[in-house]
This record gives structure tokens, C-alpha cells and sequence, in this order.
């Protein structure tokens, strides 16, 4: 009797264990394939590949700055419009809506964030590109025209589409981080601002002051996902290597180039080249996403910082 | 005392501007979500037809319909299911039962990252191992990249659930004398289904919904394909054909696919809320 249980233990923590571990063996498969496939341009270009500006495959030119700058403006732009909404909804939420008020409204912005990222390149495309041709730039060139970001010819399609677009997509996940992490402050520290006649405002600023490091880790979290972030982006960026000032002008990121140019590179280096890009990618991904789970952990603690990367 | 009243409004005006404020963020965003599901609906309604529902793509001006798509979807998801889900139902028990230690918080560590991995990268990482191996794109390519997105969140989310059921099942479980197997297989698991099974129905919106990891590894096709070994078409990967596409025919059909794919994920989203709306 007691034989047969421990066997059946065994057999059950082994088929366990083995559905754990597939998990680890995924991820380095990942890992060693992306560098196995980008030897041909490691070996070609080393390391200045992340720093050469030019990018023309035909010429077997590849240089993955402008991808890399395009990431990085996108992301950037999305979390300056994301950043100061997000907190302001978690903050409503949290601090002043009363439960009945706060329950739908949460709800609602759970579902920006089940909608695909295509849909929301659709949406870019057809609605949010047309807004910014007619209405949102002209009223930027004709008012900060003198700054360099709001030069060049406005056709919609662009860097300041694509930071539009990402910033509607992570400001769901923002959001509920920064909810979580505000709910763990203890009430205590509301009252005794209260008690010494503190306005609600005031007390909600202490409160932030505490959750600070929280509330880094749910931006740090948005800028993971604005980074990794590839069909909206892709549909409305405009899909240009280019390096430009000008939030108007198209743009290329890394994960946009990889799903429009991916299917057509045929020959070995061209495929090494964007493979070289994808690792990248996942290498700043995994480092955001630690770094993320890190500072929200240090506020929340292990069970909230888990729910949400 | 002239100095304290206004030092006082002051700090009360500063209040009221910045609470009305973070009210104007909450309606911003909300009616962001009301925009975006009103453009659908309305762009999308008008071309749903039966004809659209069951035909395959036709050249411009032939009409057509986008039914491989939706029977491509359909497979690819439930091939990812199928893997996905007992994979990543296992990992999760394993985490919650016997993850307690350097081993478990590894690969909740790791879990979390692939989470995390940008879903274009499952795509790529396909293609390298299925996609060329195999010599051409398939719908298995497809489920594959699929089941690797669904088997992290699948297992994270039936960990949680796990741990929600209470320690006094276990130990009167333990104390009759069950193996350690029988508590969690016939005490542990059926109390946590109806969690894991939400989670389950969150994870398969969730890929239906994903079209980076399609891109390269099932392609498209203009036909019905019934087959896991062919090119597949999707109706992500067809939403984002139609909307890139010259034509207006093809926007108005991007629309009603995209009208189909957001209804089935929202139904999903409110369903499941609904379910379990008194945990919350």
C-alpha cells in the first residue's frame, strides 16, 4: 500500500516537474536559436551592427540604429502621454470613485487591454491617422511649429501615430499596476494625513510619495510593452529606416521591421541581420520585465508583481 | 490671517483642480474604449452578410468572405489548446504544489519573462525550428507559436487558483491517509477548476487575438485548408491584409473580420467577469 502511493507520487511529480521544466527549455531554445541565426551577421558586422545608420538590404547594407532609435522615440513618446493618465485613472479609482463608480470603470479599462494589437492598427489606420492629419497636427505646426519635432510633411502616418497608438495600449496594463500598488499602501497613512487636516489631494500625494517605487515598476512594465509592441505599430509608423526629428515623419522600430520584412528576407544575411534585431529585442525585454518585477515587488509584494508580467 | 484664508483656498483649489483632473482621466480612457468598439460596430455591421461569413477571399470587386479564415483561427487555437493547456495546467500545479523552494521560483521567474517576450519573437523562434526544418509554412507552425504564448499565462494563472483553495482540504485529505497524488488529483484540482478554467478561457481569447506569431509561421491562404501541413489563414493575419491593403472593399471587410474577432474576445472578457464576479 504504501508503496504503491509513493510510486504514484513519483509518477505524478515527475509528469509535473517535466511541464515546469518545458517552460525553462522554451525559453532557452528561444535564446540559443536567436543566437545560433544571428552568427552570420555577428560574425560579418559584430558588435557596431546596433550603431551603423544604413539599411539597405539589396546593397547588404544592415545597420540597426534606426530601428533601435525608432523603438526607443515610440516607446518614449507612449509613456510621456500613458504615464500621466494611467496615474491619474489608478489614483480616481483608487483614492477617490466611490466602489459602485469604480468597479465598471476598471472593468472598462481591463478591456482596452483585451483588444489584439491588430485591431488596434486598424483603428490607427482608419480613424486615428485621419485625426491626426486634419486636426491634432495642424494645431501642433501652427503653435509649436518652431520646434524640430513638429517640422515635415504631416501625412498622419508616423512616429506620432505610433506613440499614440502604444501609449491607448499601455495604459491598461499601467493602470492596474499602479491601482495594485496604491491599494497596498496601508489605510493608516490616508488617515493620519487626514487627522492633520491634510486636503484629499494632499493625502493622496503622501500616498504616492510611499508607492513611488511601485509605481516606477508599472512604468518600467508599460515601457516593456511599448517596446515589444509590433502589429499596431507596424500599421500605422509608416515603416521608414530613417532618423529624423520630426514626429511626423515614418519611422521603423525593431519589431515592426521584423513582421513587415521577416517573410521576404530570403537570403541568409538579410534573415541573420533581423535575427540579430529580434535578439536584441528579447534581451532588452527580459531585462525590463526583471527590472519591472523587482520594483513592483519591493511595494506590493510577490503575489501582485506576479500577476501582471 | 488675510494670509491663512488664502493660503487655505489656495490648497483647496489645488485640490479640487487635480481631483477633477484624475475624474477627466478616467472618462478620457473609458471613452477611448467606447470609440474604438462604436467604430467597429458600426464600420463593421454593414458587410457581415452570410455570404461574407462562409466564402474565401476573391479578387476586388468579387466580393468574398473570409470562412478559411474563421475555420483557420478556429484550428490553429484549438491545436494550441490542446497542447498549451494540459502543459501549462501541469507546470502551474507544479508551481503551486511543490514549487515552494529555488527550483519553483525559477521558473515562475522564467514564466513571467516568456510572458513577457514579445509575442513576434515566438513567431521567429518557429520559424527557425518548424517553419524551415519542414520547408514551408503550416497551421501547425501556427499552433505551435500559439501554444508557447498560452502555456506561461496557463500556468501562472492555475497557480494563483491553486493557491486559493484553502490548506484545510489539503491536511484533512493528507490526514485520512491519500498519497500526496490523490489529494492534489481528486481534493485540490476539481476545487480549483472553475478558476482555472476562466483562466483557460482568458488565455484562448488572448491568442486568438495575436497575429505577429502568425505572420511567418502559418502565412495565409486563399482557400478552405482542412490540413495542419498547409499554409493557414487566420483572421488576424487577414484583418491585417485587408487594412494594409489599397482597396476600399478590403477596409470595409478588415472591419466585419475585426467585428467578429472583437465580439468573440469580448464576449469571452464579460463572461468571464461575470463568472467570477464575487471572488472580486
Amino acid at each position: 500500500m504504501a508503496q504503491s502511493s509513493t510510486l504514484g507520487d513519483k509518477v505524478y511529480r515527475t509528469i509535473l516537474f517535466a511541464a515546469a521544466t518545458s517552460i525553462l527549455l522554451i525559453v532557452a531554445a528561444v535564446f540559443y536559436m536567436m543566437v545560433q541565426s544571428s552568427i552570420p551577421t555577428l560574425q560579418r558586422f559584430g558588435i557596431g551592427f546596433l550603431w551603423a545608420s544604413e539599411w539597405n538590404p539589396s546593397q547588404e547594407l544592415f545597420g540597426a540604429l534606426p530601428f533601435i532609435y525608432g523603438t526607443v522615440v515610440s516607446s518614449i513618446l507612449a509613456l510621456l502621454i500613458a504615464v500621466p493618465i494611467s496615474l491619474g485613472i489608478a489614483i480616481f479609482l483608487v483614492e477617490q470613485a466611490p466602489k459602485k463608480i469604480a468597479k465598471p470603470i476598471a472593468f472598462m479599462i481591463e478591456l482596452l487591454a483585451a483588444i489584439p494589437s491588430v485591431v488596434y492598427g486598424l483603428w490607427g489606420i482608419f480613424v486615428l491617422a485621419p485625426f491626426i492629419r486634419t486636426y491634432l497636427g495642424p494645431v501642433l505646426q501652427d503653435n509649436l511649429g518652431f520646434l524640430p519635432f513638429f517640422q515635415g510633411r504631416l501625412t498622419g502616418i508616423g512616429m506620432l501615430t505610433g506613440g499614440i497608438i502604444l501609449a491607448i495600449m499601455i495604459t491598461p496594463i499601467i493602470t492596474a499596476v499602479v491601482r495594485d500598488v496604491l491599494e497596498a499602501v496601508p489605510n493608516t497613512q490616508r488617515e493620519a494625513a487626514l487627522a492633520l487636516g491634510a486636503t484629499k489631494w494632499e493625502t493622496t500625494m503622501i500616498v504616492l510619495g510611499n508607492a513611488a517605487s511601485g509605481i516606477a515598476g508599472a512604468v518600467v512594465l508599460g515601457l516593456g510593452r511599448a517596446v515589444g509592441e509590433t502589429m499596431a505599430v507596424t500599421m500605422v509608423i509608416g515603416n521608414s529606416p530613417q532618423i529624423t526629428a520630426s514626429l511626423f515623419e515614418p519611422a521603423y522600430t525593431i519589431a515592426s521591421v521584423l513582421a513587415a520584412n521577416f517573410a521576404d528576407a530570403t537570403d541568409e544575411l538579410y534573415l541573420s541581420a533581423l535575427i540579430e534585431m529580434a535578439l536584441v529585442l528579447f534581451l532588452v525585454t527580459v531585462v525590463i520585465n526583471g527590472l519591472a518585477k523587482l520594483l513592483i515587488m519591493s511595494v506590493a509584494g510577490r503575489a501582485n508583481a506576479s500577476k501582471h508580467t | 490671517m488675510a494670509e491663512a484664508a488664502t493660503v487655505h483656498s489656495k490648497r483647496r483649489i489645488t485640490n479640487l483642480v487635480m481631483t477633477s483632473l484624475t475624474a477627466i482621466c478616467a472618462v478620457f480612457a473609458t471613452s477611448v474604449l467606447l470609440i474604438i468598439i462604436g467604430f467597429i460596430a458600426y464600420q463593421g455591421i454593414s458587410s457581415l452578410s452570410w455570404e461574407f461569413l462562409t466564402d474565401t477571399p476573391k479578387p476586388v470587386g468579387e466580393g468574398g468572405g473570409i470562412g478559411n479564415a474563421i475555420v483557420g483561427s478556429a484550428m490553429m487555437t484549438l491545436l494550441a489548446a490542446a497542447i498549451g493547456l494540459p502543459i501549462g495546467i501541469a507546470a502551474g500545479v507544479y508551481l503551486a504544489e511543490f514549487g515552494k523552494n529555488w527550483y519553483g521560483n525559477t521558473i515562475r521567474f522564467i514564466a513571467d519573462t516568456l510572458i513577457g517576450v514579445p509575442s513576434i519573437i515566438i513567431g521567429i523562434f518557429i520559424y527557425t525550428v518548424v517553419v524551415m526544418p519542414m520547408g514551408r509554412q503550416s497551421g501547425l507552425a501556427g499552433g505551435l507559436a500559439l501554444a508557447i504564448i498560452m502555456i506561461p499565462i496557463v500556468a501562472r494563472t492555475t497557480e494563483e487558483m491553486i493557491n486559493l483553495v484553502p490548506n484545510s482540504m489539503r491536511e484533512g485529505a493528507l490526514a485520512l491517509g491519500a498519497p500526496q497524488w490523490r489529494v492534489s488529483w481528486n481534493i485540490v484540482l476539481p476545487a480549483a477548476t472553475s478558476g482555472i478554467a476562466t483562466g483557460a478561457m482568458l488565455a484562448i481569447a488572448r491568442i486568438t487575438g495575436e497575429t505577429a506569431p502568425l505572420l511567418f509561421t502559418a502565412l495565409n491562404s486563399r482557400f478552405y485548408n482542412f490540413y495542419y501541413d498547409q499554409p493557414m489563414s487566420s483572421l488576424t493575419v487577414q484583418i491585417y491584409n485587408f487594412a494594409t491593403g489599397p482597396f476600399e472593399v478590403e477596409h470595409a471587410m478588415a472591419w466585419a473580420a475585426t467585428l467578429l474577432l472583437v465580439g468573440f474576445i469580448l464576449v469571452i472578457n464579460i463572461v468571464v467577469r461575470y463568472l467570477t464576479r464575487k471572488k472580486y
